[in-house]
């Protein structure tokens, strides 16, 4: 681990790599607190540019930099305007928001981006552990496994998408796939469901896909219903002073800094759960925990409420990496657009990446406690002034937003279709919205089809028909856990609703 | 018939059309000695299009029981009346024409428009602004583009190209 750690300091540590984590940070924290851009979004425009760098290393580093801005943007809007950008920071807002109101902004500030901090280190430093040995496991694994792995992290997805939710999300993982299907494959030389149409040859392309599944819904919710957009009014965000903490708050929100780090990180490693469950359950279970006074502060302006969900999030980023970096399996939409990226760099994660490019990975891991470090003591200073993209009126930040979008998908591809692509997706993937049909397992399912069918046609090759589901013990066990997944909640919940009806009948 | 299963309907029309795709017509082109092997191109679309019709059934006949509405929901569809659909609208076009005008009228030009057409779109009237703004805009986002990441963008409209 040490030789590990030696290559990643020596990689990250050069000017270009380190230019690149204080880049990325800002960027993602500027356009993270736009409302409208959530993480998913900013990294989806930033890939062109990450892809023009060509150094892998320093491409990875750049967008890891871009994410962890982004998330601490997000919770910057939750803290200052109560408008959080992404799900995993509304918890924040319960707490951060008060705080504001009773003009303790900066103190809110301090305390998010103290928690992200450490939030973020325990999540390197867990993820450092972990994943070589994970990898070490990983290695044992064949097409099959990795086939039936990928099977259950779907599954997963689906599985966590929330009750009655369950056959909604497994649908977009199946449109996903089926989506993915479309071009010339890899292991086939023939284009599959092109219709004749030549734009097609190449499939879709996955930042077009991206774009149109997150930034341009949302930047038209902004349009439909102004009141989602609302920036900086009369109670100004820009009077941020007084960013210092008492001793005492820090005595008190030390130890939920320590369990939210771990606890978010291991709920960050499960596919599917991430930063949102996370930062939801650690303001859940500190508040349950917290003495009876301290319980009657919560919503109405506690550190401890800002702090738990804080650390928890950025903890939950950290651990996504984990099945990313060991498996090349994404646990979450974010984690999905830099497979993406990755792939589009020619590196191909998964637990080869750490013996055949140890620089990458350590690289990466060094950018996080770079990248955390660069948030603390660059941007909580810079804050008052990044908070002033804020007071951007909506007539100039909406045309802005979609222009960004457009430009994501054509600097890519350098294609006009694509852009109309673009905004037939995004009108698709809107109405989706409206009908609550969750977008991410769409671009999780998208991005791992063409994965999945390599995997499922070598197992197949191999085994000369679909025997490798029973032959391999470990791959039946997997399937078997995937079908476990899926049935479990919702078999409980039919039963619950069974009981519950059967009540109200007796009644 | 609630808006979901109107969608799921039209997913399943399409799982349908792609299953009939992969079951029917893929494998006529195959050659012969494609055909020994275990796997074929449509093996994959085959399970993806069984997959789809299941649960799109599924969310069509209501086997599972919908969430209990907890809340507002993200937007509300009863309230489509209030929101400002015909913005909306007309900045998709706006979208659709940028795609279609970027190359004849060249980068610079077409963002321009873009972008003040969409502050226009959302009542911005203060023209001298907005053309500033949006002229600022592009010539700096095509100098980041081009010279910055060394990504071409053709600046100018076709006739003044050279072609």
């Amino acid at each position: 681990m040490l030789e590990g750690l030696m290559t990643g300091l020596s990689t990250a540590f050069t000017f270009t790599n380190i230019m690149m984590v204080i880049g990325g940070c800002l960027i993602g924290t500027f356009i993270g607190m736009l409302p409208g851009l959530g993480p998913m979004s900013i990294i989806a425009i930033m890939i062109p540019v990450a892809i023009t760098i060509g150094d892998p290393s320093a491409a990875l580093i750049l967008l890891a930099g871009v994410y962890y801005g982004a998330v601490f943007g997000g919770s910057t809007s939750s803290i200052l305007i109560n408008a959080p950008g992404v799900a995993s920071t509304v918890a924040t807002s319960f707490d951060g928001y008060p705080m504001t109101r009773q003009g303790k902004a900066g103190k809110a500030l301090t305390v998010a981006a103290i928690s992200s901090f450490a939030g973020g280190t325990v999540g390197a430093v867990l993820l450092m552990i972990f994943a070589p040995a994970l990898a070490s496991v990983a290695l044992l694994f064949h097409s099959s496994e990795y086939f039936a792995l990928m099977v259950v992290g779907l599954s997963a997805i689906a599985a966590f998408a929330g009750t009655g939710q369950v056959s909604k999300a497994l649908l977009m993982t199946f449109l996903g796939l089926i989506m993915a299907t479309v071009g010339e494959g890899v292991l086939f030389n023939a284009p599959r469901f092109t219709m004749g149409i030549m734009d097609l040859q190449s499939g879709f392309g996955f930042i077009t896909l991206a774009m149109a599944m997150f930034a341009l819904p949302e930047a038209l919710f902004l349009v439909l219903d102004p009141n989602r957009s609302k920036t900086a009014d009369g109670e100004s965000a820009a009077e941020i002073k007084e960013l210092r903490i008492t001793k005492d708050e820090a005595r008190r929100i030390a130890p939920v800094i320590g369990r939210q780090s771990i606890q978010g990180f291991f709920i960050g490693v499960l596919p599917g759960a991430g930063a949102t469950i996370a930062s939801f359950l650690g303001y859940a279970v500190e508040r349950n925990i917290a003495s009876k006074e301290e319980q009657e502060q919560f919503g109405k302006g506690s550190v401890k409420g800002i702090a738990a969900p804080e650390s928890a999030n950025n903890a939950a980023c950290t651990g996504s990496f984990v099945p990313l970096l060991t498996l090349g399996i994404p646990g979450s939409g974010t984690t999905a657009i830099l497979l993406g990226a990755l792939i589009a760099l020619n590196v191909s994660p998964g637990p080869r990446l750490m013996i055949d490019e140890p620089e990458i990975f350590w690289a990466v891991i060094i950018s996080m406690y770079l990248g955390n470090l660069v948030l603390l003591i660059l941007n909580l200073p810079l804050i008052p002034y990044i908070a002033k993209v804020l007071a951007v009126p909506r007539n100039y930040l909406i045309p802005f937003i979609l222009f960004f979008t457009l430009m994501g998908a054509y600097i890519g591809q350098n294609n006009a279709t694509e852009l109309l692509i673009l905004v037939g997706f995004g009108i698709c993937a809107t109405v989706l919205r409206f009908a609550d049909y969750p977008l991410a397992p769409l671009l999780i399912g998208f991005i791992l089809g063409p994965l999945l069918e390599n995997n499922f046609s070598r197992a197949m090759q191999l085994y000369d028909g679909i025997g490798f589901i029973w032959e391999r013990p470990m791959t039946l066990a997997l399937l078997v856990l995937a079908v476990l997944l899926v049935v479990l909640p919702s078999y409980r919940q039919r039963r619950a609703r069974d009981r519950a009806e059967g009540v109200a009948d007796g009644d | 018939m609630a808006i979901d299963r109107w969608i799921a309907l039209v997913i399943l029309m399409l799982c349908l059309a792609y299953g009939y795709a992969a079951y029917f017509t893929m494998d006529g082109l195959l050659p012969p000695i494609m055909k020994q092997r275990p796997i074929w191109p449509s093996t994959f679309p085959k399970v993806l299009a069984v997959g789809g019709i299941l649960m799109s059934l599924s969310i069509l006949l209501n086997l599972e029981k919908p969430p209990a509405k907890d809340g507002p929901a993200d937007i509300n569809l009863s309230r489509l009346g209030d929101y400002n659909v015909g913005q909306a609208l007309m900045l998709l076009g706006l979208m659709v024409a940028y795609a279609l005008l970027l190359r004849p009228f060249g980068f610079l030009a077409a963002t321009f428009l873009f972008l003040s057409g969409g502050s226009f779109i959302l009542g911005e009237r203060r023209f001298l602004l907005m053309a500033v703004v949006s002229a600022i805009a592009a010539g700096f986002i095509w100098y980041l583009v081009d010279a910055v990441l060394g990504i071409f963008l053709s600046p100018l409209p076709f006739f003044l190209n050279g072609g």
